[in-house]
């Protein structure tokens, strides 16, 4: 990418950005809220000290990076993935249940191990039905991922209702991991655990693919031009979405598995609060480039982090934090699509 | 002698930089049917269009029965009784015959019910023989039924001056001749029929007059009586005979064998919908030779030269191809380049399938600007392919493919859309292609085109190949399903 | 109360907010549009009527749900009609806009943990004679207002769409815009008309959940009903009569907790809730080869 083309795609970015912190500046206002303490409690809760960076927002960045680059492989391909929710539970249900059976028969790292890769295949498995739905039968992608969330979720709950439900019956909850089923810790005393590194490797990883290797540049010509890429390229278009389709959904069953043994050491119904459809926000914001899906998942991560504090200690609505990411895509959607106008008009 | 039913005097219209009607003259006796001919690009759709209300005028009138007339919109040429039908039918598939009809009727309460719909369809049917089943899906109709309804949508709306753009294109000869019946009686009772048609037999047989068009201007107004196919012919191909000075088709060189290397045997295609696009083709091309193929729009060379280049399995016949093969398509935004991405990458996109681990970039970039210079690619350090000129993208299209010196090129219209400094490059590289040795098949519609490159010529005619002279007329009279 | 009455009465509450919001997605999606917005629209016309009703009471509720379902439907409209952005992001985008505008707006407006809010409410109106058949007299005609106009909607829907002129229109531009352009239609004005009735649906089902079963506000109480209107939507095979047979699918799938209690059955409440989406799954893939589903739907229209 050339130095120029990288200020175009990143200018209208900042544009948006800067409408959107004006967008906060006037909810706060306008939400009552003091803005001196608003902002100070954002700031402090996000970015001010090492304990919220490391404990807060890296933490709530984790899923977002891992799930934005979900959205990203399949975006990329032209596949409409919006079942990330559903890949993501599907992943944690299914590591999640691996990590309690095997914490106390394998070796702890073993036993982690085992889990993160069911939490894979599941989530791959979960895409795989609305991939097939589609190349066999025609499916839109929207409509059975929409569907297959909706089933993840009722599959969970009832799991912590019955089957995985923890030994008292009490909680809608399973059983607590045990400490060798759980992923280390970065630093001592912060709750950053390995799988913000994980992320954060997986972004470069697939940066990589995409722009170096011959299946990334199979994805993206599939999602950027599938007819010249079928006619041109003599590509099978249908199998290279098919399998980024469910390869997208690995990453997202990857990412529930991480939060089950890097976070919550639990699983319950709401293990995700609608992190496949901010990653969808994440994804856009970083223009589906992986590398930029690490910034936008930490920016989002610090949003949600500091929303949290601006809740505790200023009283703005938890809220704040999802609106701001819908403006966020719709922001990036208005200024792409002027911009394509102007384009159009142009010759 | 009455006023004219419709009458287009003077008519111009620009699209962009081309004029594809210039002055233009059409003016149609009622209750007779009128041949309106030309090559393709001549003009003709253009010019009914802007009868039709769908295109306006840039100047000239348009009168109806002795009365000027203005559209804006083609519901105010429907309104006062012209009717149109279009060569790509604008039906709902998934819609009933009496639906399709009825659409664009107005009205919550008043109009619109099945069952007065179905009674309109019928009714028509009865009146004018043109029947069809009100209750049948759009998409179970034989093209030939669609081809009726598409009549009878016009009919239901009170058409007595009836346009038809190349309606026999898609039919059967049985079906044809049953819609020549048809239009007869239309216009014994008192209709006006304006045939739009490159079946120039069919025509004569069929009009009480006849118009020509040659690159927007009106060259032959005649009753059909006074004119002869070998006039018609002249009208609308011009003086131009033969090779023609410039056009230096060539001895060929030494590259030249005589073993083929692209060769078609009995090669037949069916489309989705199971109708025969192509009947039986045998092609041979040896290297270092220039085939051109020519056919009037949806004559089956679509299909020929995609199988041709390696892109489509036909139904049936056998195919022996070479295994470097470069393919110039005709939609290129579509088919040969993706716009948003940069010339390496649109390099990259020809071989896409072949590359195994690793993209070799820092190849592919200097293989990019290599082809940007030798092709005169400007401006040369444009980021993406979409930011070029359609010329630009053609050369780089037309380099990218002969990369790697490809045995056999398939070309389709090489130079549409191209300025004339553009067009020349692009001819020129297409015959350094064969020098080196490469077969080309080059498919054009502009047919001078294709005189001055090709050495054999295939027409392809309602899904029939077949050889003929180099020569204009021949290749003219081919076209036009003259043997 | 028997079981079994209980039970179909709770069909029909459930079932009531649905059969709204799957009756504007229907419309949307017979235009050629999919409106995951609607979720939006629904909660937006949940909180619309809450602020309304405290104002001026139920009737007044659901004007300001058509209103705020409407603002939603406008927006989306704007973006994908006007702007030409894709359907599914601009959709998911303002789904989540307004699950958080509303959300933040009554904590604001109303506390977080403040008294539970109560507004006027419908109560269910008894229709003499009808209300004593026999199961289902109490289930179809002892509830609240806002049920009883659907049993007109679905039957005008269905004459509308297959009977009229512009339900013709509306069909033809979700199957091929540019025939139906040719014909005289103007494609994005029937594409507005069909957004801003499937947002005003959308408010009557939030309408619905505020003004006539919850009698206040929670946030995000919408709870996905927009998706699942567009798996009803899909399930019934986007015709008027199939819609209504699978709201009461979805219907009866939500209430069968109430009869699985009554009867002490062991189904576990979340499987029966899921039962439905994998239905759907299963006709949309079974329905393959009979072209069901508007051809043009979710089209990206340059």
């Amino acid at each position: 990418m050339s130095r120029a083309r990288a200020w175009r795609e990143a200018l209208p970015v900042g544009a948006v950005a800067g409408a959107l912190l004006l967008v906060a500046v006037v909810v706060l206002v306008s939400a009552g809220a003091d803005l001196r303490t608003a902002l100070s409690a954002l700031w402090i809760g996000s970015l001010g000290s090492r304990y919220a960076l490391l404990s807060a927002t890296l933490v709530r960045a984790t899923p977002l990076i891992l799930l934005g680059l979900s959205v990203t492989l399949a975006f990329r391909a032209g596949v409409l993935n919006i079942g990330a929710e559903g890949q993501f539970i599907a992943g944690a249900s299914a590591g999640g249940a691996v990590a309690l059976a095997t914490a106390a028969v394998l070796p702890g790292p073993v036993s982690l191990l085992v889990a993160l890769t069911t939490g894979v295949v599941a989530g791959g498995v979960w895409a795989a039905v609305a991939a097939e739905l589609r190349r066999r039968f025609g499916v839109l992608e929207v409509i059975s991922t929409l569907m297959l969330n909706f089933i993840a979720l009722y599959g969970v709950s009832y799991l912590v209702h019955g089957p995985l439900q923890e030994p008292t019956h009490v909680y809608p909850q399973s059983a607590t991991l045990p400490m060798v089923a759980r992923l280390p810790f970065v630093f001592d005393g912060q709750r950053l655990h390995v799988g913000f590194i994980l992320a954060v490797l997986l972004g470069l990883a697939l940066w990589y693919v995409f722009a170096r290797t011959a299946a990334g540049f199979r994805i993206r010509i599939t999602g950027a031009g599938a007819a010249a890429a079928a006619s041109a390229g003599a590509v099978d278009t249908a199998r290279v979405s098919f399998l980024a389709f469910i390869a997208s959904g690995a990453i997202a069953g990857g990412a529930g598995a991480v939060e089950v043994t890097g976070v919550t050491y639990t699983l319950f119904e709401r293990i995700s609060p609608g992190y496949g459809y901010s990653a969808i926000a994440v994804a856009l914001l970083a223009r589906l480039h992986p590398v930029a899906v690490i910034g936008a998942g930490v920016f989002f991560g610090a949003l949600e982090a500091g929303a949290a504090a601006m809740q505790r200690d200023a009283g703005v609505p938890s809220q704040f934090a999802s609106i701001l990411e819908a403006l966020a895509i719709l922001g990036v959607l208005a200024v792409d699509r002027l911009r394509a106008r102007r384009q159009e008009a142009a010759p | 002698m009455s006023d004219p039913a419709l009458s287009l005097r003077g008519v111009s219209k620009r699209f962009g930089r081309t004029l594809a009607l210039d002055g233009a003259e059409l003016h149609v006796q009622p209750g007779t049917i009128h041949a309106l001919l030309g090559e393709n690009g001549a003009g003709k759709s253009t010019l009914m269009r802007i009868a039709f209300g769908e295109l306006r005028a840039d100047d000239g009138v348009v009168a109806l029965a002795g009365t000027n007339r203005e559209w804006s919109s083609s519901a105010d040429a429907i309104a006062v009784g012209i009717g149109m039908v279009h060569q790509h039918f604008t039906l709902v598939p998934a819609l009933t015959v009496a639906e399709n009809v009825a659409l664009g009727d107005r009205g919550f309460w008043g109009g619109y019910t099945p069952a007065r719909a179905a009674e309109r369809v019928r009714k028509i049917g009865t009146q004018t023989g043109l029947v069809l089943d009100p209750t049948a899906r759009v998409a179970d109709l034989s093209v030939g039924a669609q081809q009726r309804l598409e009549i009878v949508k016009a009919l239901a709306r009170n058409a007595r001056v009836l346009i038809l753009d190349e309606p026999t294109a898609v039919l059967s000869p049985r079906e044809s001749a049953e819609l020549y019946g048809w239009l007869r009686e239309f216009v014994a009772g008192g209709g006006t029929g304006i045939l739009i048609t490159h079946k120039l037999r069919e025509a004569l047989t069929l009009a009480d007059d006849v118009t020509v068009l040659r690159h927007g201007r009106t060259v032959l107004q005649s009753a059909v009586s006074e004119v002869t196919e070998a006039s018609v012919v002249t009208a609308l191909l011009g003086d131009a005979r033969g090779p023609r000075v410039g056009s230096a088709r060539r001895s060929p060189r030494g590259m030249r064998t005589d073993a083929p290397v692209v060769e078609l045997r009995r090669v037949s295609m069916k489309d989705a919908r199971g109708v025969l696009r192509l009947r039986e083709a045998t092609v041979a091309v040896c290297a270092g030779e220039i085939l051109g193929v020519a056919g009037i729009e949806g004559a089956g060379q679509f299909d020929l030269l995609r199988i041709l280049a390696g892109r489509r399995a036909p139904s049936s016949g056998t195919v022996t191809l070479p295994s470097r093969i470069g393919f110039v398509p005709e939609d290129r935004l579509r088919d040969a380049i993706v716009p948003t991405m940069s010339p390496a990458e649109n390099v990259a996109l020809h071989d896409a399938r072949h590359f195994r681990g690793h993209m070799p970039w820092r190849e592919l970039e200097s293989e990019a600007v290599a082809i940007i210079a030798e092709y005169d690619v400007r401006p040369t350090d444009s980021a993406t392919i979409g930011a070029l000129s359609g010329g630009n993208q053609q050369k780089f299209v037309l380099g990218r493919e002969l990369r790697g010196s490809p045995q056999l090129l398939v070309v389709e219209n090489p130079t549409r859309g191209l300025d004339i400094r553009a067009a020349a490059f692009v001819l020129d590289r297409i015959r350094s292609a064969q020098d080196s040795g490469c077969a080309v098949i080059v498919y054009s519609s502009d047919l001078d085109e294709l005189l001055t490159l090709a050495e054999r010529m295939l027409v392809c005619h309602a899904g029939e190949v077949r050889e003929v002279p180099v020569e204009m007329e021949a290749i003219g009279r081919a076209m036009v399903g003259i043997t | 109360m028997s079981a079994t009455s209980a039970f179909a009465e709770a069909v029909v509450r459930v079932a009531t907010p649905l059969a709204y919001a799957a009756l504007g997605e229907l419309v949307v999606e017979r235009a050629g549009i999919i409106n995951i917005g609607l979720e939006g629209s629904i909660i937006a016309g949940a909180y619309g009527a809450l602020v309304f009703a405290g104002h001026g009471g139920a009737i007044f509720g659901v004007a300001g749900a058509l209103l705020a379902g409407i603002l939603l439907a406008t927006l989306f409209a704007v973006f994908v009609l006007v702007l030409r952005a894709d359907q599914i992001i601009t959709g998911t985008a303002i789904s989540m806009l307004a699950l958080g505008t509303t959300g933040a707006l009554y904590q604001t407006m109303y506390g977080s943990v403040g008294a539970a809010l109560t507004t006027p409410t419908f109560a269910p109106m008894v229709i003499p004679g009808l209300s004593s058949l026999p199961v289902v007299g109490r289930a179809l005609f002892a509830q609240p207002v806002m049920t009883y106009p659907l049993y007109l909607l679905f039957p005008i829907l269905a004459w509308w769409l297959y009977r009229t002129a512009d339900g013709l229109a509306l069909r033809a531009v979700g199957e091929k815009p540019s025939a139906a352009a040719a014909a005289g239609i103007s494609v994005s004005r029937v594409q507005w008309l069909a957004l801003l009735f499937g947002g005003a649906m959308g408010g009557l089902s939030g309408a619905t959940l505020v003004l006539a079963q919850a009698g206040t506000f929670l946030e995000g109480m919408s709870a996905g009903r927009g998706f699942i209107a567009i798996a009803i939507v899909a399930l019934g095979r986007w015709t008027p009569l199939g819609v209504a047979g699978a709201v009461l699918l979805f219907g009866a799938a939500g209430a069968l907790q109430f009869l699985a209690q009554a009867m002490a059955w062991p189904i576990p409440y979340s499987i029966s809730l899921a039962t439905p989406y994998v239905f759907t799954l299963v006709v949309l893939a079974v329905a393959r080869g009979r072209a069901v589903a508007p051809v043009a739907l979710g089209a990206h229209r340059e």
